[in-house]
């Protein structure tokens, strides 16, 4: 499909020898040499001498007092090196750790566990077998208490409460959180002649990427250095927490992020096990590696949403959205553990006003404890924008239903134009720029909208008239998101802003290393961000080295998530070439003699203005920056810059998505038969790379609608807790994705870039879901809660759809 | 007890519990860590090598059950410093991201092609369908294949 495009920002670029773009352009990726062959490091393939393995024992219940652990039989193993309690790390002061929201969480609990799955002693042996071998050996005596499994009756007066261990808590309120005007709200909602609302559950959901979570700790006692290896999106926060955590000079903190096998947000917290292997290193005098399983991942780490949304729209009877609120309550388990900036518990869900230019909007979100797996910002949600995103696409649709209009021309009449850029929301979003209308009626056309609605009348009414086959949906949704947090004055995490650092080499023969703060998990770093200092200085992108992942080796800054790489970074990136350009020009101007007013740039080369014959490639200057060669006063030499990235602004890519589905009502069973998506992330520095990151946002996208869920019983036992009861959508649940694309580039960014990494899964549950209550309608079905299981969706049809998140209701 | 294979063509002999999974024989004696667990009850498929040219879940095969058989691991799929066509098709297709499921897809894909030269992309898909991928959507992973189905000498000399 060749959609319709807005005015390219991207220029041909020249190629190098070895035929890659000189800048942006499809390139193939540098780090696949190593992952092709098997030899990619991750972190389980890391080995080091006289190496201990660690296991976790774990609670059984969801809400138990301790009262007795017998330890002694599993330290008489033969293989058995320590075995670590809670009450051996309160010796240490390392029972509790601080979480990224400034809660505490457990290490190893002490008084309760909170959550089944809740880590409760820490095994070091000699081989990972007898490690899980010993955790059959520890006893554990619990008195049972009362869990609070439904966040709905959380804050009933009668819940138990879970946060003993804070002093003089009452209840199960973590925070209770505001946006926009309510007042102004209340009266644009008395006025308006429609008002639609609705119950949307965002259920809980888990990244679960393909590598699981650990780490590896070396202490090393003459040097008093300790080295962590750690499966982490954010090596340099990591370095600073443990710092803070375990009271060690952060100088003498190493912290290595490997290669990851997969992030999705999953990765950005630190667990209980990371702790554990630092404290065994320091007990056993040896580096100890801990690994999770499957279902420690899935019952214990990062899990995302959990978002309990009460929503309401209002417009006028021609279709005017007016206002938009929402009274959620946010599930964030049994400790507060979400990543995300100080200033904003709820993350960035109040951009929930979406795409659409409205008159006012209120958001009030309640925080609350559970007795479940502690988590919440993860699963490249862009800072819940996933759940925001779904909120107000759902209630569109619930408004097209209830005033019977066709919902993509609803849409059409409502987003935002493009002369109204920058465009300040009404719970105080600066949106940068786009064109709306061009990507939703790019996506209209390539989808062929109005011949998919024809076919789908037609197979309604032949299902009305037999009673047999399937139904058609068509979904769509239409996303804003805000990415590359952010501005230091608004955004940090534990006090640490989010500018992001970045230092780049230039060597004397013109080959360039480039340091980044960042870190990938897949998303082909060592390549993009090689681009972009091709694009800026002209070098064949094989000649820039890209070095992450290694707090030793690279600036500090706040990692990678929230698609904040190319938005953050990457300017860090562009702007540290530029300022090696800068200087190139100087070195150049006084090999050639002139003014450094007289050159001027020609990729790759600072020429003479009017005698372009006069000039000095980039690599010549290169070697003359390191040469004898006098330069003016006040000038040093070599080729080296610096920077470090404090973002103006967020910068918001859309975009608009269209899925249609095939349903057969008889059996529940759902095919998404084509998805269509168009994305304006700016310009794309290399377009293959970027396909890639929507195609598997799509497929999360699908996986979120129809398959996955964290649910509970009502003793707070996890349903989710391997493969066999987490469904991962597979090829056969997705279709061969149809992708458009429009470029709008970001005034602020220096290259602007936008920032992609999140959008499909932001975007794409809304389509899903929205398709299918659409080839639902001849059920009078306006909403039903995800995930769309067969089951779901049938019992949808019955008229008695389900809370999907609860075993019990 | 001791058991032997062979290995990517290299017979191996290793000293081992009866209870020890295939996958940790190959990663922890043979230190092939190519071959990724990533699940433990044979849903993710990121431990597939292939036994006797079938592609099985590594991490529920003991070590025990593979002696006297051949496996191949990634590590075995380059053949004298050339790339399998498969592996070239993956970096030609953008097949993979952060690479962890891509040992797995490729031998799989690698069988599916030994027996069916010219798949469909359906074909593909119901072949592959015992690998999660996160990253990829599998769009990549189905167009990589069928790269290499269409190039079965591949085209570039390196490895």
């Amino acid at each position: 499909m060749t959609p319709p495009k807005a005015a390219t920002a991207v220029p041909e670029v020249p190629l190098s020898a070895a035929g890659n773009p000189i800048g942006f352009g499809r390139m193939l990726r540098k780090e696949d040499a190593r992952f092709l062959r098997g030899e990619g490091h991750y972190l389980d393939d890391i080995t080091l001498p006289g190496m201990l393995h660690g296991a976790l024992l774990r609670s059984p219940h969801a809400h138990a007092r301790i009262l007795s652990i017998d330890a002694s039989a599993a330290e008489a193993h033969p293989k058995v090196k320590a075995v670590i309690t809670g009450a051996v790390l309160e010796t240490l002061n390392l029972a509790w750790m601080p979480t990224l929201s400034a809660d505490t969480q457990a290490v190893l609990a002490t008084d309760k566990v909170r959550f089944q799955g809740q880590e409760v002693a820490f095994v070091v042996a000699e081989d990972r077998y007898a490690a899980r071998d010993a955790l059959e050996l520890i006893e554990v005596e619990y008195e049972v208490l009362p869990p609070v499994i439904d966040a709905q009756r959380a804050l009933d007066a009668d819940a138990p409460v879970i946060r003993t261990d804070q002093e003089g808590r009452t209840d199960n309120l973590i925070f209770d959180w505001e946006a926009g005007d309510a007042a102004a709200c209340d009266e644009v909602f008395a006025r308006a002649e429609v008002v639609a609302a609705a119950d949307i559950l965002y259920p809980r959901s888990h990244p679960s990427p393909m590598e699981t979570c650990g780490s590896i700790a070396h202490m090393d006692k003459v040097t008093g250095k300790l080295t962590c290896w750690i499966t982490s999106q954010a090596p340099h926060a990591h370095r600073t927490v443990y710092a803070l955590v375990a009271g060690l000079p952060e100088h003498k903190i190493q912290v290595i992020s490997p290669d990851i096998g997969g992030g999705f947000g999953n990765k950005v917290p630190v667990y209980p096990g990371y702790v554990c292997v630092v404290v065994a290193s320091i007990v056993t005098g040896a580096p100890v590696k801990w690994m999770e399983d499957r279902s420690e991942n899935l019952m214990t780490t990062g899990f995302a949403r959990d978002y309990h949304m009460h929503g309401e729209i209002a417009a006028t009877a021609d279709g005017r959205i007016l206002a938009v609120r929402t009274d959620t309550l946010a599930d964030h388990g049994a400790f507060n553990a979400t990543a995300q900036p100080t200033k904003y518990p709820a993350g960035f869900f109040h951009i929930f006003t979406g795409s659409y230019d409205i008159e006012a909007a209120h958001c009030k979100v309640r925080g609350v404890y559970t007795n479940k797996a502690p988590g919440g910002v993860a699963y490249a949600c862009s800072f819940r924008i996933t759940e925001a995103v779904y909120l107000v696409e759902r209630l569109v649709d619930v408004l097209a239903h209830d005033l019977g209009v066709d919902p993509a021309e609803l849409r059409m009449k409502n987003l935002i134009q493009p002369e109204q850029f920058p465009y300040t929301t009404k719970t105080g979003w600066e949106y940068d720029s786009g064109d709306y209308p061009l990507a939703l009626r790019t996506t209209l056309e390539a989808a062929g909208y109005e011949a998919l609605r024809a076919e789908q009348a037609e197979r309604r009414a032949a299902w009305e008239a037999t009673g047999e086959g399937t139904l058609m949906g068509i979904g769509l949704s239409f996303f804003t998101e805000g990415v590359g947090a952010g501005p230091r004055k608004h955004m940090d995490i534990l006090g640490l802003g989010m500018a992001d650092g970045c230092e780049l080499r230039v060597h004397p023969t013109g080959k360039a290393v480039l340091r980044l703060s960042v870190q990938t998990q897949g998303q082909g770093h060592e390549t993009t961000f090689a681009q972009i200092v091709a694009h800026e200085l002209g070098l064949p992108p094989e000649d820039v080295e890209v070095v992450h992942g290694d707090t030793d080796q690279t600036p500090f800054g706040l990692g990678t998530y929230g698609s904040r790489s190319t938005p953050v970074s990457g300017a860090a990136a562009s702007v540290v070439s530029r300022r090696v350009r800068d200087k190139a020009r100087v070195v150049a101007a006084a090999a050639l003699e002139c003014s450094a007013d007289d050159l001027e740039w020609e990729l790759g080369r600072w020429q003479v203005k009017g005698d372009p014959g006069q000039g000095r490639t980039i690599q010549e200057i290169a070697m003359l920056a390191h040469s004898s060669l006098e330069l003016p006063e006040g000038v040093e030499g070599h080729l080296d810059a610096s920077a470090v990235y404090n973002p103006p602004n967020l910068t918001y890519p859309y975009g608009a998505y269209l899925c249609v589905v095939d349903v057969d009502p008889a059996t529940g069973e759902v095919r998404v038969r084509r998805f269509i998506a168009t994305d304006d992330c700016g310009p794309r520095i290399n377009p293959m790379i970027v396909e890639g990151q929507i195609h598997g946002g799509l497929a999360e996208g699908i996986g979120m609608a129809l398959m996955q869920v964290i649910a509970f019983d009502e003793d707070g036992n996890c349903l989710g807790g391997s493969f066999m009861d987490y469904l991962l959508p597979t090829p056969l649940e997705c279709p061969s994705w149809e992708l458009g694309e429009t470029v709008t580039p970001s005034p602020h960014h220096p290259l602007g870039c936008k920032g992609v990494g999140e959008s499909a899964t932001v975007g794409s549950p809304a389509a899903v879901v929205n398709a299918v209550i659409d080839a639902l309608a001849p059920f009078g079905i306006r909403h039903v809660d995800m995930p769309l299981t067969p089951a779901q969706v049938w019992l949808a049809t019955q008229g008695r759809p389900v809370r999907t998140d609860l075993a019990f209701s | 007890m001791q058991v032997t294979m062979t290995v990517n063509g290299v017979p191996a002999t290793g000293e081992i519990e009866p209870r020890l999974l295939l996958v940790h024989f190959l990663r922890d004696h043979l230190g092939l860590t190519g071959t990724h667990w990533g699940c433990d009850t044979s849903n993710c498929g990121v431990c597939v090598v292939l036994m006797d040219d079938q592609p099985v879940k590594s991490c529920t095969v003991l070590a025990a059950m593979a002696d006297g058989r051949e496996i191949t691991t990634v590590e075995g799929m380059a053949r004298n410093g050339t790339l399998d066509p498969v592996q070239e098709g993956f970096m030609r297709e953008h097949g993979l991201q952060c690479g962890f499921c891509t040992p797995a897809m490729m031998l799989t894909a690698r069988a599916l092609l030994d027996a069916d030269p010219d798949p469909t992309p359906d074909t593909i898909r119901r072949a592959l369908c015992g690998t999660s991928c996160r990253c990829t959507g599998y769009e990549n992973i189905v167009r990589a294949v069928r790269w290499a189905a269409e190039h079965p000498a591949g085209e570039e000399v390196s490895a």
